[in-house]
């Protein structure tokens, strides 16, 4: 393998079903939409993974930082009544 | 010549060209310019390698003797063997293994499209299998050599420089002898002919959006439709068939 550039980085979201929620499920390189998506599908889809792909550049990802982390979370830890538990869900609704 | 004996011929012609080639790609696993491209061209390998298998059991079968795919690629010489001479040429660096590619996967796409309707169902279903594979294939060699072609000058060089190695190659993809004629007339082989011109059409247009000149007045190389080849087959079925002629007994 050499050592020179070898492209930006692009997060690989893979949908299992129809439907499904896509899924982060690594990274990789490429120089091109076309050649990251062609990588996408040579690295996560190989054994029957998925039925559709998204690939971005990780440069457009937003993350929130770890000093982040006591201002947008903590406060929700003690409002357990946002959780569902409390309904019951009918059994016609699906994977929620 | 007898239409079993025409047929074996063919299908020998078929599964080598693809086992040939499957093995000089898989050369590059652990070599690729990086790792993504390393596995991308892994799977093709991989690809081509079944049909391979799928081709030569069937040669097997068709040619009553017993055999199994495994003696027929491990235990034939290069004077047995009809891989299309372009797949045996060296990978060269990564943009040479790529213009081979894509003058192969263009060809391919097309003949096996037309294999597909074969009278042969078993050649037929081999090459229906095959399409989907190959449209991938096609789409990944494209898109390297417009990538290369349009690139830095380096690359396009290379590019070039590997079209001018692997082009006197390419027109033996087309050749045609009593076996396909016999095979023809009965509806199992495809007419290389009729796919001619949309093959140099397509890959003249890749040409030009890469950039590159056809080597112009190149003497076609043939002489695998008689089991002719040059040096590097013998380099190839060396390391391919050194073990199982070894160890001929030897389970995975």
């Amino acid at each position: 393998m050499s050592n020179d550039s070898q492209g930006p980085l692009w997060e690989v979201f893979v949908q299992k079903k129809a439907g499904q929620p896509f899924v982060h499920c690594g990274n990789l390189h490429a120089y091109d939409k076309e050649m990251a998506l062609q990588n996408a599908r040579d690295l996560y889809t190989r054994r029957g993974e998925g039925m559709a792909l998204w690939v971005v550049p990780s440069s457009a990802i937003v993350s929130s930082s770890p000093e982040d982390m006591g201002s947008f979370f903590e406060p929700s830890n003690d409002k357990i009544y946002r959780h569902p538990t409390f309904y019951q869900i009918p059994d016609g609704v699906g994977h929620m | 010549m007898t239409s079993q004996e025409a047929l074996v011929n063919y299908t020998l012609r078929l599964g080598d060209t693809s086992l040939i080639l499957a093995q000089r790609l898989s050369e590059w696993t652990g070599h690729g310019p990086f790792l993504e491209e390393d596995l991308a061209l892994t799977n093709i390998a991989l690809d081509i390698f079944g049909r391979a298998k799928a081709l030569l059991e069937y040669a097997a079968k068709v040619e009553g003797k017993g055999r199994t795919e495994d003696d027929i690629a491990f235990f034939r010489s290069d004077r047995e063997y009809f891989n299309a001479l372009i797949t045996e040429q060296p990978n060269g660096d990564y943009a040479k293994t790529i213009i081979r590619q894509a003058l192969i996967d263009c060809f391919d796409l097309a003949f096996y499209t037309e294999l597909a309707k074969s009278k042969d169902e078993t050649l037929a279903g081999i090459a229906a299998k095959s399409i989907k594979e190959i449209t991938y294939h096609k789409r990944h060699s494209f898109s390297w050599v417009n990538r290369f072609g349009n690139g830095t000058e380096e690359s396009f060089n290379r590019l070039q420089k590997g079209l001018n190695e692997i082009w006197p190659f390419a027109g033996e993809l087309f050749e045609m002898n009593e076996v396909d004629a016999l095979l023809i007339k009965e509806g199992v082989a495809v007419d290389l002919s009729t796919l001619k011109a949309n093959w140099e059409k397509e890959i003249n247009q890749l040409l030009a959006k890469a950039n590159l000149v056809a080597p112009e007045g190149t003497y076609v190389q043939t002489g695998s439709r008689k089991g002719l080849h040059g040096e590097h087959l013998s380099y190839i079925l060396a390391e391919m068939q050194s073990l199982p002629r070894m160890h001929p007994t030897a389970k995975w």
